[in-house]
């Protein structure tokens, strides 16, 4: 496998003549190969490598390569190795519209693996619809958005926020009657709080049942909220927090939790941005029983997943490392993408795209992901336990998989929109009301 | 405690479960109990724990402590129920029925009867009611303690009996309290009254719900009952609201000490010496991660592996500042935008490099047991061991640091050099020498913050980033070149912060702590303590 660390000039010439071959492939609507048969496919891998979200976003680079080498070892796609382009956006948000660019314009590769932040993904959103490129997106996000050029692998709030509260109300999770909603300062935490204060609304929690709160990145004295928490919690009813406090700030956030004595059993925290990766660097004694809602978990026993786990370890030649749930969907959406091509006997991003509706690949966890024509696919919802170890005991998941809805049913101005690429609709926000496609800007 | 009581507490409970016209289960029932509770649905597991605990079998308390620490297995090979003890690749085992020997397995040969959350809190429920008897006071004032505000008849039961049995006053009073937390919702309004001026006095959170319950609920008809717990509301939450204010004090003077060693060492740098250090940050990062690598070589102590990092932590972050001071920050001296450009990109250099050595991941830094938890003065009320240690750490430091200004020849020399360069020099003092000691000692004291911080916060390549704008606001909010400034302007943010945050939420405190320092510094340029004479114009 080859690797590229910085951009290389392709000449004019062959980008013309690549362009045209195209159009070609485009007009005549069916399998072309380019006139210029180039000897690889590139694809390129956007994640930050230096800057705060390095911290999450070098193992997705990683796991993209090790994807790539494993396809190639197979014989690559269509007869052609695949190339890898990696750039760094450098946890920058212009830079990753700007790299994006370089992507799709320069490097001209086939299909982009790339971004964790909603912000990020906002970025670059425009430079791939102008540019018509294909984006996967791998990271659990707020929802609200379904666009022509982004395959959206990660869960939309269905797929984990809403199970996660589900859980939380039977029985079993512990008959929570009291909630506090508590995140961080920025987009998804915002979203994903408003859908959930409408959802619990309807399931009939009073409005002061409900505790919302936000805190700026990077928060490290939660001495206050906790006992705000502590708080809320001893008025008689069971409680439960639900996080979607950005990574970094989980840890001083359990460690007061511990310190100050609430343990999972009084007041558990249900987070949706702590996995394995994220627990591998702390000390988990605080964090023991809380839970983490996931469509994937390292432990969890099926061949695919110890398949996976195992060339995992090998490609980064270190046993210690974990999986995570990115790196799930990252895996997810690499194989679709790979049968959509081969389906389309192009790599040419129209094409693709219509071959993509409908695919199905095995996930990780022993079951079968489907991609849907608002461009999300179809998930399982675990929920886990945190061990000592740093992984997960799963404690309940759904019975089947659950297809991700782009647009919740939870806020009134997104009920009545529907996503859906597929003719004779053809559109990522389809008003349902007034029949037109313009229902909401995203 | 001796064992006729202990006998006679047993026989007590004994009756009391037999009264209740529960049968004195033989082991067979125990055995169809566990089957339960390693079943699959979860309204038989419960049932399970409640079958097990009013068993009566001997055995109960364990198999039911067993489960809730997770001990409890299932060996493959002949589906018995066994206890497993030790830790490693084979584990010893014991029959979870019989208590007798049962050999070893590996984890492999072992199925774990897995519990989550809510069915761990009614184990733990269930183990304390059968430890009401235990032989230790402390044993049985906690599980006095664990069935507060439970709902079970069988447990009331065997509550009153315990306290009819009970001689320590703390576990009677704890046990009287337990009660009335199940009084309270009794059928009998004299009793209902009873209970809630029993819980006249008690901060426990349990009960300021249960009284509000007894006030919001439509079917207490008794006038009496309900002015009585609106009566002990009042005085409760006037109490609360208390030591509320107190819990704030605490949190803001914590903050305050976080945000003082923090700052102290920029004080100094940036105060005494003029250098805009934008590296001050990473001097923090590199202290805590030293803090990493010393737990990483002494895995077997980590009680003590602070107290040999704290030296590290001040070596390593004083070298890398003399490196930096001696090899760009000497040539920009009276360049203020050079050097914050300068240090800007060190700074950037440094976490880079943290990120090459040890990964973009966070680092795991243990806390030592005796930084964990906190002691609670009342359940109201509690101190943190972290936050208090590093309170006390933060004015230690300060100390130092000011002892070592005002007594030692080096802290006359560095004041010297600082209030006239020029004359300190033709006195004989080598300026370059004070200056890199200086700069390092500053450097040195934010990687003893970094030891600190590690027990709070994360390690992490970007940590440094988090107080860089802090502790100048601390800096220049104090008043520049002032270590007394830096206290009290430390102290005053943290406090105003911390008592800002429960009213207007944490992101608006911090923009309003902000506002305030730039409507301060408009008025005060200076910041609280001036400098004052030739040395401030300098």
């Amino acid at each position: 496998m080859k690797v590229r660390w910085f951009n290389t000039s392709v000449g004019a010439s062959r980008r013309t003549v690549r362009a045209a071959a195209a159009a070609i492939a485009l007009t005549a609507g069916m399998i072309v190969t380019p006139v210029s048969a180039q000897d690889t496919i590139k694809v390129g891998v956007l994640h930050s490598l230096s800057g705060t979200m390095a911290i999450s976003e070098t193992t997705l680079k990683d796991t993209v390569l090790m994807l790539i080498e494993e396809q190639n070892k197979k014989g690559g796609i269509l007869g052609k190795k695949l190339e890898a382009v990696v750039v760094d956006p450098a946890s920058n948000w212009p830079l990753f519209a700007e790299k994006a660019r370089d992507l799709l314009e320069v490097q001209k590769v086939a299909a982009v693996f790339g971004c964790w932040t909603s912000v990020s993904r906002k970025s670059v959103l425009p430079v791939f619809e102008e540019l018509n490129g294909l984006l996967f997106y791998p990271v659990q996000y707020e929802g609200e958005e379904s666009s022509k050029n982004v395959f959206y692998t990660g869960a939309a709030p269905n797929q984990q926020a809403i199970p996660a509260v589900d859980y939380l109300m039977s029985e079993e999770g512990g008959a929570v009657k009291r909630w506090v909603l508590a995140g961080t300062d920025y987009v998804y935490p915002r979203t994903t709080n408003k859908i959930l204060e409408n959802y619990l609304k309807a399931k009939g929690v009073k409005a002061e049942d409900i505790m919302i709160n936000y805190t700026p990145f990077g928060h490290s004295d939660w001495q206050t909220i906790v006992t705000d928490i502590k708080k809320f919690g001893s008025a008689g009813k069971k409680t439960a927090v639900v996080s979607t406090i950005n990574g970094d700030a989980n840890v001083p956030f359990y460690k007061e939790l511990g310190n100050q004595g609430l343990s999972a059993e009084d007041i558990p925290v249900v987070a949706f941005s702590v996995g394995e990766e994220e627990l591998s660097g702390i000390d988990t004694g605080p964090l023991v029983g809380h839970l983490a809602a996931w469509n994937y978990f390292m432990s969890v026993d099926a061949t695919e997943n110890s398949a996976f786990i195992d060339s995992w370890k090998t490609f980064i030649k270190d046993d210690k490392r974990v999986t995570n749930d990115p790196m799930e969907a990252h895996y997810i959406g690499f194989q679709m993408w790979v049968k959509a091509v081969e389906k389309a006997g192009t790599t040419n991003v129209d094409a693709v795209r219509s071959a993509m509706y409908g695919v199905s690949v095995p996930n990780l966890t022993g079951g079968i992901a489907t991609m849907f024509p608002n461009h999300h696919i179809s998930k399982p919802v675990l929920i886990g336990e945190i061990r000592d170890d740093g992984q997960f005991d799963v404690v309940w998941q759904t019975p089947g998989t659950v297809i991700g809805d782009a647009w919740t049913d939870f806020l009134p101005d997104s009920q009545v929109i529907v996503a859906d690429w597929m003719p004779p609709v053809k559109c990522g926000n389809f008003n349902i009301k007034t029949g037109t496609c313009s229902g909401q800007n995203y | 405690m001796n064992r006729t009581s202990v006998f006679a507490r047993l026989l007590a409970i004994l009756a009391g479960l037999a009264a209740l016209g529960l049968p004195l289960l033989a082991s067979a029932t125990v055995e169809d109990s566990l089957e339960g509770l390693a079943g699959k649905k979860f309204s038989t597991r419960l049932a399970a724990v409640a079958a097990i605990r009013d068993s009566a079998d001997p055995r109960a308390a364990d198999i039911l402590q067993a489960a809730l620490d997770g001990t409890l297995h299932r060996r493959k090979s002949d589906r018995r129920f066994v206890i497993s003890s030790g830790d490693g690749a084979r584990v010893t085992l014991t029959d979870a029925l019989t208590g007798d020997d049962a050999g070893s397995a590996t984890k492999a040969e072992l199925l774990q009867v897995r519990t989550n959350n809510r069915l761990r809190k009614s184990l733990r429920v269930a183990v304390a009611a059968l430890e009401l008897s235990h032989p230790e006071a402390a044993r049985r004032l906690a599980a006095a303690r664990e069935l507060l505000g439970t709902r079970s008849d069988a447990t009331a039961k065997l509550l009153r009996d315990a306290l009819s049995m009970e001689q320590d006053t703390e576990v009677r009073d704890a046990m009287e309290i337990g009660l009335a937390t199940m009084d309270i919702k009794s059928n009998d309004a004299t009793r209902r009254l009873q209970a809630i001026m029993r819980l006249d006095g008690s901060l426990r959170p349990e009960v300021r719900g249960l009284l509000a319950a007894v006030i919001d609920n439509p079917d207490e008809r008794d006038p009496q009952v309900k002015a009585a717990a609106a009566k002990i509301l009042d005085t409760l939450d006037a109490r609360l609201a208390w030591y509320a204010q107190l819990s704030n004090l605490y949190f803001g003077i914590s903050l305050g000490s976080v945000l003082l060693l923090a700052a102290v060492g920029l004080a100094i740098t940036f105060g005494v010496m003029g250098v805009i250090n934008m590296a001050h940050g990473e001097m923090v990062m590199l202290g805590a991660y030293t803090t990493y690598v010393v737990q990483q070589l002494m895995p077997g102590h980590l009680e003590w592996s602070l107290l040999v990092a704290l030296p590290a932590a001040f070596l390593v972050a004083g070298l890398v500042g003399i490196l930096i001071e001696r090899g760009v920050i000497r040539f920009l001296y009276g360049r203020p935008l050079e050097t914050l450009l300068a240090t800007f990109g060190i700074s950037l250099i440094l976490q880079q490099a943290v990120r090459t050595v040890f990964s973009p991941l966070n680092r795991s830094v243990t806390t030592p047991e005796w930084m964990s938890g906190a002691v609670a003065l009342n359940p109201a009320f509690t101190l943190t061991y972290n936050r208090f240690y590093i309170i006390i750490f933060a004015l230690l430091v300060l100390l130092a640091l000011v002892t070592l200004l005002r007594y030692t020849r080096f802290g006359l020399e560095m004041r010297a050099v600082t209030q006239n360069r020029a004359m300190a020099s033709s006195m004989g003092i080598r300026t370059a020498r004070v200056d890199a000691l200086t700069f390092g000692l500053g450097s040195g004291i934010a990687g003893l913050a970094g030891v600190a911080l590690s027990q709070l916060t994360n390690v992490g390549p970007n940590m440094g980033q988090a107080y860089i704008v802090d502790s100048f606001m601390v800096v220049v909010f104090g008043g520049v070149g002032n270590l007394l400034g830096t206290f009290v302007g430390a102290m005053t943010l943290g406090v105003a912060n911390k008592f800002l945050e429960p009213v207007t939420g944490a992101v608006l405190a911090k923009i309003l702590v902000l506002i305030f320092i730039i409507l301060f510094i408009q008025r005060r340029p200076r910041g609280l303590f001036a400098l004052s004479g030739r040395a401030a114009d300098a």
